[in-house]
């Protein structure tokens, strides 16, 4: 499997990632040749297998309905790039 | 000679020193030797001497913990309430954690003093600490080497005796791999044992936390403290756990061990096999009962673990958005340039390959033939370890295919980094305990032996690589430089 | 557009309807989920998606899903999976929505509505699944920027998707109701859709009568009424006819509803096509559901608007248009219960036509919900009573009730106060009898001379002088017999 340039930017896109246009080439080739050991996995025949999602067999544990966290904003904002009133603050968002 | 949890439990028990006393020492060490290992991102001084006077305080009183007054350190991995938690990464490298990890919890109720927060490879991705924002740590026992990873901190800084124990996480091998490279003991526990709430995630269905240590006996009170049930995480197991050190000192006697053929192949260096048969000659000694298996779908465990581990991990890191905490971007001009500029910037190249092959497996399209696929895949190797299982107690084998390299000499070829993994991340897909302790040298580098149990089955590890640790002294050396 | 034209599209309608759960908790935290704090008070650790924290599952959350899928007689599966859906957004803190994407919580079921009167129609629901809600964005506080409020994060939703069963945009209002009506039965949702407890989307395509594809649709969203959602689909059915007749085509893409100028429009922002990387969440096991649990929850569930509105008509008696419009909503139906608990059967009718006329219509001039009604239930109650054992008339019960909707107090009150009980005493009618006759002569003798509807006359004068307090019957009957 091999990727091309446009592949690996819109697969950045995706991911939210910058990348800068000179190190696109690199990323081309690194990814390509993890791909190409990811093939690997073609050679054998797993049809019919059930997919492991998760290496114990166990089923979800549910929680009690209570409310037992309180109001840490002050410090969780602390640790905030930008807040004001309470809100975190991003770039106007146009919906 | 740097002394192991037992003997510093037993000195402060016995008043022979105070856990100040020792916690200055351990300061001083760090402060003479960590510019050259660089295996710590954080020293906290000042909470380590408060915690170490009221560990002393509470000596006195007899109400000392499992872990009162130890010295150890975090792997900067691990949400530490109040002191920075960077992941080894830029993203992080503002972040001071408003909460305790459940395991960072448990040491600081057990009395255990924290010394510092330990580098490692961004986001717990890499396998030779160089892909670190804070810089490579180096090996102590050849400081041009590394010392493996992703805990390569935690290992160096226990190897170089800069604390007592250390914790890691373990996804792929990030436990095992890095003790075995810098000659000391680490176990990486089954999936669900310890506790993931406040482990900072990088493949959720298979990161696991485990101490490093300077014996297996050790190990056995650090993981005291770390297992047992957390209803902060969804996949803790409410399995009962056992009083580790109590089992420590039955033998191995009748004890069945199996040789998988497949990791005594092609790719592992033939001067760790000489020093790994002396160890099983070892065992066979002490009255284990030795024979070969099969584990067939070995060589699929790389393919298949990456695609789950850098699906898992795409997702896992798109919290980190430059939003709530961590990084953000100067200026940006709208939400999709501080998005991307902010994690453009934040995370370093291995975790941005990472992010996208993982993007890619999960996307549309692509989902069945990677994700599915190795979800498939995952299932077949599980399987053989449970076919194993039916016939020995326990399984050997080298923990890495050669001892450590020299720093840089892989950092070019992503691949060939990943097959030093080949050994251990196949316990991982399954969610197997397995442990690493030294067995020798090769060029004065350590070699490392796995230990592999059946699930839940730790007791079992910590007492087979306790009574080899009876026999032998790999586990006691220390680096000159550093002793 | 004529009606001509209109009539060779039909349109096709199916809903996604998002119920907030009624937990205390939500879905993956303890934090509350309590509408109106402050910003970002009930946001903890996890629902603020900090590094290293984890989900785990509220057990009422799935509970109340369950009874969402008995009462829609839906397939309930014995495991239940979370995936996690990726996209970014800033109200999203994770990067990724938990949701579920194969084996949702609730399978296919079906729901009865009625449209109109007398007509029935059965809508399909394709699934029913459990996920988080996101936060909130404002637009308007900061000059440059979006503000983001958490406090929404985290809280149980219910997402129910209907099959494209709709043909109208009265249909799918009708569905919306029945839906809106059910989850408070259950009491598993508040229903309040200025609070955004209750949101629909809709999908909307058309199609030519004769075809049986289905055409490329488009997504509405931001609808908080369901006067809003009628106006929305009609909206978008006549925009998309508009376009397919001048020649153009419907593509796929969200639109907003702008209710100020009543119409929708295209969210540019959410044009490029999104691709979830819907996968399992490693941090949430299975969800395991027995079939005892499911029976034990269908044990438990309340009387529904079905069945209650069958027992109002063999038990009480009430006509089914009655019985429907009492059942619509369940807070009616509690009102006209604790009223009918302490009155008697016969008085059920009589309830009822009070309770969907003089009351109805009072609260909807008020705009005010049942719950908040001036009048109570034990109120109307007495009210009706007055009337059954002849102490006012229906016309001045009527007066009696406007001055109970002004909170002057209860029925008998009023009545004394304002001297309203009804006179029935003989004696007294028939000395006002006697002064009518006697002043209007000519009047008795037209009735005489076989006038009948002079009695009309009569009566109303009688009336008149008993500023209505007479019993009308009695003043008919002894009318008639002075006048003979």
């Amino acid at each position: 499997m091999t990727l091309k340039a446009d592949d690996v930017r819109s697969i950045a896109h995706l991911a939210r990632l910058h990348i800068d246009d000179d190190s696109v080439d690199r990323y081309v080739d690194d990814l390509s040749s993890i791909l190409t050991l990811v093939d690997q996995m073609n050679q054998i025949d797993s049809s019919g297998v059930k997919p492991l999602a998760n290496p114990l067999d166990a089923s979800q544990r549910l929680r009690a309905d209570e409310v037992t966290e309180g109001d840490q904003r002050e410090k969780f904002q602390a640790i905030a790039p930008d807040v004001a009133d309470g809100l975190y603050r991003v770039p106007r968002v146009i919906e | 000679m740097p002394m192991t949890v037992t003997e510093i439990r037993q000195g402060l028990a016995a008043g022979e020193f105070s856990s100040s006393e020792i916690t200055r020492d351990y300061l001083a060490r760090i402060a003479q030797h960590n510019p050259t290992l660089n295996c710590f991102i954080s020293v906290t001084e000042a909470l380590a001497l408060d915690q170490a006077r009221q560990a002393d305080a509470r000596l006195a009183q007899g109400k000392a913990g499992l872990l009162t007054g130890v010295p150890i350190a975090h792997k900067d991995l691990f949400c530490t309430d109040g002191v920075r938690t960077s992941c080894g990464s830029r993203i992080l490298d503002n972040f001071v954690a408003p909460y305790d990890a459940t395991v960072v919890e448990r040491f600081r109720q057990t009395g255990a003093v924290m010394l510092g927060k330990t580098n490692m490879d961004e986001f717990a991705m890499g396998s030779s600490n160089e892909n670190s924002h804070y810089g490579n740590v180096a090996n102590p026992w050849k400081t041009t080497h590394v010392p493996g990873g992703s805990s390569g901190g935690s290992a160096a800084a226990v190897a170089a005796g800069l604390a007592a124990a250390a914790t890691g996480t373990d996804t792929g091998g990030s436990i095992r791999q890095p003790a075995a490279l810098c000659g000391v003991t680490g176990i990486k526990p089954t999936y669900g044992r310890v506790s993931r709430y406040g482990m900072i995630a990088f493949g959720s269905s298979l990161d696991q936390g485990g101490p490093f240590a300077r014996s297996a006996a050790d190990c056995a009170l650090l993981l005291q403290a770390m297992a047992g049930f957390d209803g902060r995480d969804s996949t803790s197991s409410e399995t009962d756990v056992p009083d580790y050190s109590a089992s420590l000192e039955q033998g191995v006697e009748g004890l069945r061990i199996g040789l998988p053929k497949e990791y005594f192949a092609e790719g592992l260096d033939s001067r760790l096999a000489g020093v790994i048969d002396t160890a099983i000659d070892e065992l066979r000694k002490l009255g284990a009962d030795i024979s070969e298996i099969s584990l067939p779908n070995t060589g699929l465990s790389i393919p298949t673990y990456y695609v789950i581990a850098m699906a898992e991990a795409s997702s896992n890191l798109s919290r980190f958005d430059g939003v709530r905490f961590g990084h953000r971007c100067a200026n940006p001009v709208d939400l999709e340039d501080l998005y991307k500029r902010s994690r453009g910037e934040g995370f370093g190249e291995e975790v941005k390959r990472r992010i996208l092959i993982g993007t890619y497996a999960l996307s549309a399209g692509y989902y069945d033939a990677y994700y599915l696929k190795a979800q498939q895949l995952r299932r077949m190797i599980k399987d053989d370890f449970q076919k194993a299982f039916d016939s020995v107690d326990l399984i050997l084998g080298p923990t890495t295919p050669e001892v450590a390299f020299a720093i840089g000499a892989k950092t070019d070829d992503p691949v060939s980094m990943y097959l030093q993994d080949i050994y251990t991340i196949s316990l991982n897909l399954a969610g197997l305990p397995g442990m690493s302790l030294p067995a020798g040298f090769v060029d004065g580098l350590p070699v490392g032996i796995q230990l592999i149990a059946n699930y839940f089955d730790e007791a079992r590890l910590l007492q087979t690589a306790h009574q080899y640790q009876q026999v032998s002294d790999w586990h006691l050396q220390t680096p000159e430089a550093f002793s | 557009m004529s009606t001509n034209l209109m009539n060779q599209w039909e349109s096709v309608i199916g809903l996604e309807i998002h119920a907030q759960l009624a937990t205390a908790s939500k879905i993956f935290s303890g934090a509350s989920t309590a509408y109106g704090a402050e910003p970002n008070t009930q946001a903890c650790a996890v629902d603020l998606g900090m590094p290293g924290v984890l989900p785990v599952l509220n057990r009422e959350a799935v509970r109340m899903a369950i009874r969402f899928g008995v009462a829609i007689d839906a397939v309930i599966d014995h495991q239940s999976i979370f995936a996690r859906k990726n996209y970014f957004y800033p109200d999203l803190p994770k990067g990724y929505q938990i949701s579920q994407f194969e084996h949702p919580i609730v399978g296919k079921g079906h729901i009865g509505i009625s449209p109109a009167e007398g007509e029935h129609r059965e809508i399909g629901i394709t699934r029913a699944h459990l996920e988080e809600d996101a936060g909130k964005s404002t637009h308007d506080q900061f000059p440059e920027q979006s503000g983001i409020d958490l406090n929404r994060a985290g809280t149980p939703l219910l997402e129910i998707v209907s099959e494209p069963d709709m043909r109208s945009a009265k249909e799918a209002v009708a569905y919306a109701r029945k839906i809106h009506s059910l989850v408070r039965y259950l009491e598993i949702c508040d229903g309040n859709m200025q609070e955004g407890s209750f949101r629909c989307d809709a999908n909307v395509s058309i199609r030519r009568k004769d075809d049986d594809r289905l055409g490329t649709r488009a997504e509405l969203k931001n609808i908080n009424s369901f006067r809003f959602l009628e106006r929305a689909i009609n909206y978008e059915i006549e925009r998309q006819i508009d376009l397919v007749e001048d020649g153009g085509t419907v593509v796929q893409e969200t639109r907003l509803y702008d209710s100020e100028r009543d119409e929708t429009r295209s969210m540019r922002s959410k044009e490029e096509a999104n691709d979830y990387r819907y996968f399992p969440d490693p941090d949430l096991l299975p969800v395991a559901i027995s079939d005892e649990d499911i029976a034990q929850i269908r044990a438990a569930l309340p009387e529904l608007p079905e069945q209650k509105k069958q027992r109002y008509i063999d038990d009480l008696g009430l006509s089914d248009y009655n019985a429907e419009q009492l059942t619509a909503n369940r807070d009616t139906a509690v009102y006209f219960e604790a009223a009918y608990a302490e009155g008697d059967s016969a008085a059920a009718a009589q309830l009822a036509n009070w309770i969907l006329g003089d009351l109805a219509g009072a609260l909807n001039k008020a705009g005010l919900d049942i719950v908040d009604s001036p009048i109570s239930s034990p109120m109307l109650v007495q009210l009706v009573a007055r009337i059954a054992d002849n102490t006012i008339s229906g016309k001045i019960a009527k007066q009696v009730f406007d001055a109970m909707w002004q909170g002057e107090g209860g029925a008998d009150e009023i009545i004394e106060t304002r001297g309203l009980r009804q006179i029935t005493d003989s004696g007294a009618i028939e000395t006002l009898i006697d002064e009518v006759i006697a002043a209007n002569p000519d009047q008795v003798e037209q009735f005489r001379a076989g006038k009948e509807k002079v009695l009309g006359f009569f009566v109303g004068q009688v009336m008149n002088q008993s500023r209505g307090k007479a019993n009308p019957g009695q003043v008919n009957t002894i009318l008639r017999d002075k006048l003979k």
